[in-house]
């Protein structure tokens, strides 16, 4: 029919040039997603030979914008706007929708943050254009199209989607998934200052407050546990195991008869008759690994176990088997990374 | 006020397979069940329901067997069902999901407030809420922690987001996700469910939509393409190290590094 032919219409890739990174965002503070984000951009846009651009909306954030060149963008895109200090998704989405129609980019990257999550559907849909959520792995076509895999199905399916007919591309990515490229403080790039009608800006949204999140409350929530077993001989020698979660922002969390001696509290339990747990990195301290222990941590995505005993039955799930001494090896360890810190610091400030 | 919850059916496991000479999802003989995060979507609207005298309508884009979660969501507080069943809605991406149900929002009428859940746990992309809003020009806040407050024309929500909890007061006509921590969904009434057995089902197709062109629905509307599933390479990546504590620690720091948790 007509309709047909006029709808599916092929389009002119050609016309669509750059690969866009949306630079996320809270009060001028750059999220780390956006540095990974512009790493992945840069090996694509190489790959097609496209630009790297960064849309950057906000307030008071004009001077911010020369980070993201030495992170790997070729030109900053910045909308500084008083109805931007607060993310608000209707003026966002006008001023990406601004972007885009100046722009017109090939592929748009935005951080698989709740901001990410809802802005970037917001906008595609305003393109009528399509969106792979949460990719773990991108690569681009000769074409300009870009190969997107996703996780679907929670983890149990893969699926390879491209958006064939459509420009802009839209992908969201979570964080610490890509990595970024090293800061280059000579690389060169422009900046420039967009302006909008503030007419586009208009909102049926008024922040009230806003307040820093509290902390994971519950071990289930945690991203990363260190778990302390019976190899821990006093209830002082937690201490270490406390600092370790410390320096790895994680919680901490215990085997039963650790509870059962009052030391740590029955709401920290992994196992059958305690909580189930599923953090990106479980390291467990002097386990033995129990089958009601497993079963309450076994989907964890990274097991690093350490215990003296070669044959504990806890190395049968772990991915990394440490046969060691707790009492030695995480002090030794807490060094290293107190070490590794300090490196990184310097890097970044 | 009315509210319209969007649910959606999906498979009780997601332990899914993969047909080996199809490369489809084995679907046969799966159960389905309403998807766990729209059961607090549905409680949601229930807990207003009995502060404000609210209407609820739920709706779904499915097959036919759909109605099952509707009839269900009658046991827990909703009062009236509605099917979006098309061949040609079949294949649908979120682009053309959202636009289903936009359309079907529509045809239901008065909407004064959407709710839908955070995600699927079957296609779970988390974006069909935002783009049914965007459809339908209405504002809408994603990742709802706490319904505060419900006033004539506006509500007020906490959001949250990457590094704060925002408190927001949300004008209507909008759109809201929401987290698991909203409420705690109650459990099926058998007196309702018996009472309800036999309540009709509202069944929209394409044609019964403002926009009838089929090239907006289903696997036409679609924008994106699924090329192909795969199983996830498995983690089974062990390795057992042995040494010094200090090379062990050495070792362990590395693998810290390299997972990011640093
Ligand atoms: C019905 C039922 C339900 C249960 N539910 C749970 C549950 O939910 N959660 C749970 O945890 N347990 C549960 N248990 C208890 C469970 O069976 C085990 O007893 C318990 O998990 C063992 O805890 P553990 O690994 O800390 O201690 P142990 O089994 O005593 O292991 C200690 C380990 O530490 C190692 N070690 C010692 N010193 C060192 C050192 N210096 N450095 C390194 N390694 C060292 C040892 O080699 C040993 O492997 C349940 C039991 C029953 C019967
Ligand atoms: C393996 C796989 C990967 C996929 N990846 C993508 C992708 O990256 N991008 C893309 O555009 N499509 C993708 N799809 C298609 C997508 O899953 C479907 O379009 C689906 O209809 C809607 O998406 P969802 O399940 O992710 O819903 P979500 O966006 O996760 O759902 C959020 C909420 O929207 C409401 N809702 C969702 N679907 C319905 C419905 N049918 N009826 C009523 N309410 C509903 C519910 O309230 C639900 O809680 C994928 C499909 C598969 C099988």
């Amino acid at each position: 029919t007509y309709v047909e032919d006029e709808e599916r219409e092929e389009i002119d890739k050609s016309l669509w040039n750059g690969v866009v990174v949306y630079v996320e965002h809270t009060y001028g503070k750059i999220h780390p997603v956006t540095f990974e984000l512009l790493g992945k951009a840069r090996e694509l846009a190489e790959e097609i030979n496209h630009e790297v651009i960064c849309l950057f909306a906000g307030y008071n954030i004009a001077d911010k914008g020369g980070e993201l060149i030495q992170f790997g963008a070729d030109r900053v895109y910045i909308y500084d706007e008083k109805e931007l200090e607060d993310y608000r998704v209707e003026p966002y989405a006008a001023v990406f929708e601004d972007f885009i129609k100046h722009q017109k980019p090939s592929v748009v990257l935005v951080g698989g943050t709740t901001v990410g999550r809802s802005l970037a559907p917001r906008v595609a849909a305003r393109f009528r254009t399509g969106l792979t959520a949460d990719c773990t792995s991108l690569s681009i076509d000769e074409n300009t199209d870009l190969a997107q895999i996703r996780p679907a199905f929670g983890g149990n399916i893969m699926a390879h989607i491209k958006t064939r007919d459509k420009r802009p591309q839209f992908a969201t990515v979570r964080y610490k998934i890509f990595s970024a490229m090293e800061k280059d403080e000579r690389r060169a790039g422009t900046i420039e200052i967009c302006s909008i009608s503030k007419e586009l800006l208009k909102s049926g949204i008024t922040v009230l407050e806003s307040k820093e999140k509290p902390k994971a409350k519950y071990i289930e929530d945690a991203e990363v546990l260190v778990v302390a077993g019976k190899g821990i001989q006093k209830e002082e020698d937690l201490a270490i195991i406390y600092e370790l979660a410390d320096q790895l922002g994680a919680m901490v969390a215990s085997t039963r008869p650790l509870i059962e001696a009052g030391w740590t509290d029955p709401k920290v339990q992994i196992g059958l008759s305690g909580r189930t747990v599923k953090p990106k990195l479980i390291i467990t301290c002097g386990v033995s690994g129990s089958v009601q222990f497993i079963a309450g941590m076994k989907n964890s995505e990274q097991i690093i176990a350490i215990n003296t005993d070669p044959n504990a039955p806890i190395f049968n799930i772990a991915n990394y088997s440490v046969v060691g001494d707790i009492y030695e090896v995480i002090p030794k360890l807490l060094e290293k990374l107190k070490l590794e810190k300090r490196e990184k610091i310097e890097v970044f400030v | 006020m009315d509210i319209t919850v969007c649910i959606k059916q999906v498979p009780s496991t997601s332990e899914v397979e993969i047909d080996q000479e199809t490369g489809n999802l084995k679907r046969d003989g799966v159960d389905a069940k309403i998807n766990p995060y729209d059961l607090f979507a549905i409680e949601g609207a229930v807990q207003i329901k009995e502060q404000t005298g609210a209407t609820i309508n739920v709706v779904t884009m499915g097959p036919n067997q759909a109605a099952d979660i509707l009839h269900e969501a009658f046991t827990l507080g909703a009062d009236h069902g509605y099917l979006i069943t098309d061949r040609k809605c079949a294949g649908a991406d979120v682009l053309a999901t959202a636009k289903a149900l936009s359309e079907g929002i529509k045809k239901i009428g008065k909407a004064d407030l959407i709710i839908c859940g955070k995600q699927t746990t079957d296609g779970d992309t988390a974006q069909v809420g935002a783009e049914i809003a965007e459809l339908l020009d209405i504002p809408h806040a994603n990742n709802i922690l706490a319904i505060k407050e419900i006033k004539k024309e506006s509500l007020v929500v906490d959001v949250d987001m990457p590094t704060m909890i925002q408190t927001i007061e949300i004008k209507l006509p909008c759109l809201i996700s929401v987290d698991k921590d909203l409420n705690q969904p109650r459990l099926p009434s058998y007196k309702v469910k018996k009472a309800t057995k036999n309540k009709e089902i509202t069944a929209y197709g394409v044609c019964d939509f403002e926009d009838s062109n089929e090239m907006h629905y289903g696997m036409n509307g679609s924008a994106t393409q699924v090329i192909r599933i795969f199983p996830p390479t498995s983690n089974s990546n062990t390795e057992s190290w042995e040494g010094t504590s200090d090379e062990l620690a050495t070792k362990i720091a590395d693998k810290i590094v390299e997972l990011k948790i640093l």
